[in-house]
């Protein structure tokens, strides 16, 4: 089957500025993919050029086994939906008038919804439990109120590939892992492909089927968590003082930052074994 | 949708009637209809004056609303900026411009003056598209910046242009500045509706994909409208409809920033239901101004669009501060 996405060798600057470079991976659909990475690594760029925002330099990049570049933005709205890292917050629509837009790539000239639509859109507002915010406007919703909204509006384009730029960022713990455990449910249930840009290492660890560490527009690692979240390249990523054990959880791992006045000598000593 | 339009419908017919109906000769409903209908004919004198003097002005009046309103909407959605109206991107005074050189050469009203006045906002425009053209066209506030400046230039090549004029063209320049619609005429108007009506019926099928501007260009582009093509195809298609408007009337102020605002506080933010809001309440406003206009004063008349900022200005105002609390 052919991948989700597949990247060679992606190279993408602003003007003289080098922001990816040399970026290949690829995604198979069903596939919890996280791009972690400290600031100015590239992730969100490499969102924006998934989705047909920004351009690329060089390389080739293929969407469901489909060059983007063949895709009009019409066809790519029907098969990849965005939910952005930051939207304006003085958006004039209901809930579900926001939900409803996203059909329109489906929409007729006149871009007027009919039955299946409204259908789907009270689907994805069931899916992420909306359904009592339909009617309220999106600037009187908390933020993690307007980001499930954003979710299901992502769900009504009816997408194979839902990207995702930092959604648990500005969240409280419990609206993270609600968001974490839709995309969960989506990937799982529908068999949609999750393509999220994250800061959140640990919720990176406990959801993440695939992960990939950027660091200067370059892939530093990539593989299955355990793989990744390695002491020596957290510590290359970040350049920041870290613990990695494991999670009590279960078997995978836990990244702790350890701040200046808990540095110890017993850290220091396992620090040092753990870089070899 | 449709219950809004039907409403504005029939407040636009019924403002259609009494702009017809009502005049300095006096005014007389009943009759007006009679006419109207073909029923009854008035006498030679009223007859005339329905038929060659007042449905014209009304109907340019209407046309005018419409197409000043409508261009507001688009231009507020398209800057994403509540203060942009029809004239914003210096399209009024392009054609001022153009106005006055012909003014100044003497040409006759129609078709003299509205063909330069035309060919003023149009090389505005060309002017602003080239200013804008590549990358830059998609940051909104290149395109509201380079506007608002070709704006002031060509404000201040009027005020030029007025400062070197002494004999009496210097009155024709400064009546048309204000706006008149006194000068309606049938020729004028079916050339103006076949601009506007066509533009206007386009901009509707894009209605939709106003609304996804405003969720930003970047998750638009993700919801599958081309930004960059649209953002030309509504700009043009509204400078045109806008210069026809302006070539055939002069810039009649306020129209086009204040029904837009007034209508969307009143129905909602859904540009579908908007569009046509938008022209039927437009036209609707400019009509009954202009009765104003014609009727209030004991002598004569006074320019619209004094009327049109008069009872607007204070109105919104009154709707603005309802829906704060």
């Amino acid at each position: 089957m052919k991948p989700s996405i597949l990247a060679t060798s992606l190279h993408a600057a602003y003007g003289p500025l080098s922001v990816l470079q040399d970026v290949s991976f690829s995604v198979s659909k069903g596939d919890f993919f996280i791009v972690i990475g400290p600031n100015g690594s590239g992730k969100t760029t490499l969102l924006k050029i998934l989705s047909a925002i920004n351009p690329f330099q060089s390389g080739k990049l293929e969407i469901a086994g489909i060059p983007l570049k063949k895709y009009s933005r019409k066809s790519l709205a029907k098969i990849m939906a965005l939910v952005p890292q930051t939207v304006p917050e003085d958006l004039p629509f209901t809930v579900r008038e926001l939900i409803l837009m996203a059909r329109s790539p489906r929409m007729g000239l006149l871009g007027l919804e009919g039955d299946h639509d409204i259908q789907k859109a009270d689907e994805a507002m069931a899916f992420t439990g909306v359904e009592p915010l339909a009617d309220r406007k999106m600037d009187q919703l908390s933020g993690g109120e307007r980001q499930r909204a954003f979710i299901a509006r992502a769900i009504c384009q009816e997408p194979q590939i839902i990207l995702l730029d930092e959604p648990t960022a500005a969240l409280d713990l419990a609206h993270q892992v609600r968001v974490m455990d839709l995309m969960e449910r989506l990937r799982t249930e529908k068999g949609l492909t999750i393509v999220m840009v994250s800061h959140d290492i640990n919720l990176a660890a406990m959801y993440a089927t695939f992960l990939m560490l950027l660091k200067k527009g370059r892939i530093i690692k990539m593989g299955l968590p355990s793989e990744v979240l390695t002491f020596k390249t957290l510590e290359e990523a970040y350049e920041c003082p870290l613990l990695v054990d494991e999670s009590p959880l279960g078997n995978f791992q836990r990244v702790t930052l350890v701040p200046k006045k808990f540095i110890n000598s017993e850290l220091q000593a396992m620090a040092q074994k753990d870089r070899g | 949708m449709w219950i809004t339009s039907i409403l504005l419908s029939l407040f636009l017919a019924a403002t259609i009637i009494l702009g017809v109906s009502m005049g300095s000769t006096g005014s007389n409903i009943k009759q007006t209809l009679l006419s109207l209908s073909g029923i009854e004919k008035a006498d030679a004198m009223l007859e005339t004056i329905i038929w060659q003097i007042r449905l014209p002005r009304v109907f340019l009046a209407t046309l005018v609303g419409a197409a000043l309103s409508l261009g507001g909407l688009v231009f507020q959605a398209l800057l994403r900026n509540p203060l942009a109206e029809p004239y914003i991107l210096g399209i009024s005074s392009g054609s001022g411009i153009g106005a006055i050189i012909g003014i100044l050469m003497g040409l006759s009203p129609f078709p003299g003056v509205s063909v330069a006045a035309f060919g003023g906002s149009m090389a505005t425009l060309l002017l602003l598209l080239f200013m804008t053209t590549g990358k830059t066209m998609l940051k909104k506030d290149i395109l509201l910046l380079s506007g608002v400046m070709v704006n002031a230039f060509c404000a201040a090549f009027i005020m030029f242009l007025i400062s070197i004029t002494q004999d009496d063209r210097l009155h024709n320049i400064i009546f048309w500045l204000m706006g008149d619609l006194s000068m309606a005429d049938l020729p004028q108007i079916w050339l103006l509706s076949a601009v506007v009506i066509p533009l206007a019926v386009l901009i509707f099928c894009l209605s939709n994909t106003m609304n996804l501007f405003l969720m930003g260009k970047e998750l638009a582009q993700t919801m599958g409208v081309n930004t960059k093509v649209i953002t030309a195809i509504l700009l043009i298609a509204t400078s045109i409809m806008v210069s026809a408007t302006v070539a055939s009337c002069g810039p009649i102020g306020f129209v086009g920033l204040v029904i837009p605002h007034l209508l969307r506080l009143i129905i909602g933010p859904d540009h579908r239901v908007l569009v046509p809001a938008c022209m039927l309440g437009g036209g609707a406003y400019v009509v009954l101004c202009d009765i104003l206009a014609r009727t209030l004063p004991e002598q004569g008349e006074m320019p619209a669009g004094v009327i049109t900022a008069m009872i607007g200005a204070p109105l919104f105002i009154i709707l603005l501060k309802k829906s704060g609390s």
